[in-house]
């Protein structure tokens, strides 16, 4: 019923502005057109004006009502995402200028210069010094912005910090697996045709650096204040670790590893004294399309302390063992050796 | 050409009904169905890119109503939809398949060949003056390559596995495997079908076009005489002649893949449970081949508007284009830029990031000729005398939102900048101000200034000042708040947040959004009737050259037939810009050069 009303509204709506339309032709016929279109020249004019004015105050509401709601005031989570910040802040800057004094010249000018029977139009075909000045400028600023851009952009793409920790990031319809490498620091290796139900990474146990390797789903446990880099795969098809917080994402492809790697600066615990949401969390969400569950690969990020994370990690067991249980030392202290272990490499 | 032959013979001062007599008899089929006559194939162009742009609206209304009203129901949407909404709400699958669709459509069918086919088409003969292309028949075969397509295209939302659901720019493996996305069925075999058919049309066409304006303009029609229009839609033709043959490749490929058990997209895959025995191919490199012709595209889409709108300012400035030859110097330099910047839509797929950064350094390259571009036209406007015809209205509009959403490609192009911004709604407000409005503009400028050459009549413009106003404030309210929720990192192409601690907080916003889209529809079917009215029902045209324009389709009849011109096909002498010149109001380009003029 509220549907059907709506349409009706909607079709009365067109029936009046169709009549309207046709009798302001019959009116202006009555008038004379040109008298019409004089008038209709500057009620134009006047609107253009009032768009720029009204443009200009809506966007600052705007600003108002949403710039609290962007990351910005949350600030970075990574060491490496405040530079990411900065130059917004100075691509903004450039930009925004740019924008308003383009803006308001568009709109005045129709204005200023709208139809006026007592003047003539100016003839000015061209200008070289003009145009060399307008072809130099943007240049120039747009020179800065490059160089600053691939400053940041050289850093951030290279080789990760030889301290960092090594985390296997995989992707897959519609979820995150990771796969920490265990005390030896090497990830074992890897053969997609050596997947089951139970080894779902397609781990290759043959090789013995896997076997103190840990896997978990859906949540990664991060150090803070330590690089971390993220060996990226996907076993389906293309996703996107993409990390807002931490002002950054890298593509899962099926087939060709990528890396990224960053440093979380704020742990989970303090970004919820900071921001003063008791439920706030880092999430990892799939930003390349994937398929009909896309909407929900979400992945979960807790930034700890090193204490924490390490007591975390003792607690996990290792993927080798879970897999091959008959492998395992007696149950009960599988864990307490792993743990044991893994304390005296640290 | 024997008809064009017998115009020749026609009595100068006969009106264009004498000329009929001397033309070879039409039929029904032959005048409006396999025409060849340049003007009634841009009309069907035009035509069928409306009922495109009609359906994809529909669509992006669709899906904005489960962005704007997650927790809603909607019975009548199961009317229509069936099982793709059950219980009244949109399914996951349908929604990817309508903003896969939306996409597809508004990009191809409706803004590259609903407007540089209607354009180039009905401009490029008119304008350079020639009585045709340089090959009616193969512009015949463009439309109706077009028109395979398009039925192929459209036959695709009916199957029942659903349409193509992958994404517009359809990444493989996602669609190369109907194990991954029920769109990825027949659904996606289609499509591919379809845009073999529609590459072909945009091909036939493209040759037509250069061909045409290489060769056939009339005496006189210096290529430096060329009115901004012509020149960009020349540019288009470059673009796209050398663009799609890649875009087929890779759709081959792709096909291949899907079907013949090729391996050039995939490797070591594991899906719904299946190892498949694919290895040694690369899904990068399908995006390569796509973006090498997507990057183009989005010039191919653009360049007509803004030639169109750089004509439409002069014009209704009273004055001449500031700045010609930049003006083609900055079309031919964003031509060139277009083809070497296609990867920065890949700075994160692991690209090599020393390549990258050139692709960065090109990318904000482009930054300079489009300044350029923004500054002319401001300076063309500057001391005018300007008239606001609707034509105009969408002109200025053009260049604003074209300054909008160039100046966030900024943002994005650096590609630091882009490892944040990417994938997200701030991405999906630039392009979308950038070359959908903006382009929607300049068609819409193009429509309503060359509607009275089209059919003699006018548009009605209390209607044409109605659509305008609304699109325009419309477009703003839509598309600038999408910048803040693309800086708060939400991602595009979600079905729905509210599982999402990070995003969650936008609903009152897509709500709002959704709601002055549906408006901002509504008001194009205005346009719709409008057009379709004014068709029958418009105001007559009772001058030759009723904006007082100094091109040459404004020298032939009210009703032009087959063949342009009666008798001779005027001589050009002069610019296309001689606008406010030595006291003259405008002098047009068939007027010869006075002994006390002055030259520039």
């Amino acid at each position: 019923m509220k549907e059907f009303l709506m349409i009706a509204l909607g079709v009365l709506i067109f029936v009046v502005i169709f009549q309207i339309a046709k009798a302001s032709e019959y009116v202006s016929v009555l008038k004379g057109e040109e008298k019409t279109r004089k008038q209709n020249n500057k009620i134009n004019a006047f609107f253009l004006l009032g768009f720029l004015i009204f443009g200009l105050i809506g966007a600052w509401y705007c600003n108002e009502l949403y710039y609290g709601k962007t990351l910005f005031p949350q600030g970075s989570a990574s060491v490496e995402g405040e530079k990411i910040d900065l130059m917004l802040w100075i691509t903004i800057g450039v930009t925004g200028v740019v924008f308003i004094i383009t803006q308001v010249l568009l709109f005045w000018f129709p204005f200023r210069y709208q139809q006026d029977d007592n003047r003539k139009a100016f003839y000015f075909p061209h200008n070289t010094k003009l145009e060399l000045v307008w072809t130099t400028v943007p240049a120039i600023f747009l020179t800065v912005l490059v160089v600053f851009g691939l400053k940041y952009w050289f850093k951030m793409t290279n080789d990760a910090p030889g301290n960092s920790i090594v985390v296997e990031v995989t992707g897959h319809q519609f979820g995150w697996e990771f796969r920490y490498p265990g005390a030896d620091k090497v990830l074992g290796r890897k053969n997609y045709k050596l997947t089951t139900g139970a080894n779902s990474l397609g781990v290759d146990f043959d090789d013995p650096a896997s076997h103190d390797d840990i896997h978990v789903s859906g949540t990664m446990h991060l150090p803070v204040g330590v690089p971390v880099k993220m060996v990226i795969n996907s076993q389906d098809v293309i996703h996107d670790v993409g990390l807002s917080q931490f002002r950054l994402k890298m593509d899962a492809v099926p087939g060709i590893p990528t890396t990224q790697w960053f440093t979380p600066k704020i742990t989970t615990a303090d970004m919820k004294v900071k921001t003063g949401n008791p439920d706030y969390t880092y999430e990892i969400s799939c930003d390349q399309m994937c398929g009909k569950g896309h909407f929900s690969m979400r992945g979960v990020i807790i930034v700890e302390t090193m204490a924490e994370y390490k007591k975390w990690l003792a607690e996990q067991k290792s993927e080798y063992f879970t897999v091959h249980p008959e492998k395992a030392p007696a149950a009960t202290d599988s864990s307490i050796k792993v743990a044991a272990v893994l304390q005296g490499n640290k | 050409m024997s008809s064009v032959a017998t115009l020749h013979g026609a009595d100068v001062h006969g009106a264009h009904d004498t000329h009929h007599e001397h033309h070879h008899h039409e039929t029904f089929i032959t005048k409006y169905v396999f025409s060849q006559d340049h003007k009634m194939i841009a009309k069907q162009f035009l035509v069928t890119g409306m009922i495109w742009a009609i359906i994809g609206g529909l669509f992006s209304v669709i899906f904005r109503l489960q962005l704007g009203y997650p927790d809603s129901t909607f019975p009548w949407l199961e009317d229509f939809l069936g099982h793709w909404a059950k219980g009244g709400k949109l399914q996951p699958e349908f929604y990817y398949a309508l903003v896969t669709m939306h996409g597809t459509i508004l990009v191809f069918f409706v803004l590259t060949a609903g407007l540089s086919g209607t354009f180039a088409n009905f401009l490029i003969p008119l304008q350079v003056g020639a009585r045709d292309m340089a090959s009616p028949f193969l512009n015949m075969l463009s439309y109706w390559f077009f028109f395979i397509a398009s039925v192929i295209m459209f036959s695709s939302l009916f199957v029942q596995t659903g349409p193509a659901s992958g994404g517009w720019t359809i990444y493989p493996p996602l669609s190369a495997l109907g194990d991954a996305s029920s769109g990825s069925k027949i659904g996606m075999d289609l499509w591919l079908v379809s845009m073999a058919m529609f590459i072909v049309s945009a091909l036939l066409g493209g040759l037509n076009y250069i061909t045409t304006i290489l060769n056939m303009r009339t005496k006189g029609m210096s290529m430096t005489r060329l009115p901004l229009t012509v020149w960009a839609l020349f540019f288009t033709a470059v673009l796209g002649v050398l663009s799609f043959p890649v875009l087929l490749s890779g759709a081959i490929l792709l096909l291949f893949d899907r079907n013949l058990g090729t391996s050039f997209y995939l490797s070591d895959i594991v899906i719904a449970g299946k190892i498949l025995p694919n290895e040694g191919g690369s899904a990068i490199l399908f995006q390569h081949l796509f973006w090498f012709l997507g990057h183009p595209e989005v010039y191919i889409i653009l360049l007509p508007a803004m030639g169109m709108s750089s004509e439409i300012l002069s014009v209704n400035s009273r004055k001449p284009i500031f700045g010609y030859m930049a003006m083609v110097g900055s079309l031919f330099a964003i031509a060139i830029l277009a083809f070497l910047v296609w990867a920065h839509h890949m700075f994160v797929t692991g690209l090599n990031p020393f390549l990258g950064s050139f692709f960065v350094l090109l990318t904000l390259l482009i930054a300079v000729p489009s300044a350029i571009k923004v500054f002319n036209w401001l300076t063309t406007l500057w001391r005018g005398n300007i008239r606001f015809t609707p034509g105009m209205l969408f002109a200025i509009g053009f260049v604003s939102l074209f300054i909008s959403g160039g100046l966030t490609g900024i943002f994005l192009g650096n590609s630091a900048l882009d490892l944040h911004l990417h994938d997200t709604y701030f991405v999906v407000a630039h392009f979308h101000i950038v070359m959908g409005v903006a382009s929607f503009f300049g068609m819409f400028a193009g429509v309503y200034h060359w509607f009275p050459k089209m059919f003699g009549r006018y548009l009605n413009n209390t209607m044409a000042y109605i659509h305008f106003w609304v699109t325009i404030i419309g477009a703003y309210l839509i598309f600038w708040p999408m910048h803040y929720e693309g800086l708060a990192g939400m991602p595009r192409r979600y079905y729905e947040f509210s599982n999402w601690e990070s995003f969650k907080m936008f609903g009152g916003l897509n709500e709002f959004i959704s709601l002055v889209a549906m408006i901002v529809f509504a008001v194009q079917l205005l346009f719709v009737f409008n057009f379709f009215y004014s068709m029958f029902k418009g105001r007559k045209v009772t001058t030759t050259n009723p904006w007082g324009s100094n091109t040459l389709e404004w020298t032939t009849p009210i009703n032009p037939g087959h063949g342009n011109w009666v008798g001779e096909i005027p001589e050009v002498h002069r610019g296309a810009y001689d606008y406010a010149k030595d006291g003259h109001e405008f002098i047009p380009q068939n007027v010869p050069v006075g002994a006390d003029e002055t030259s520039h």
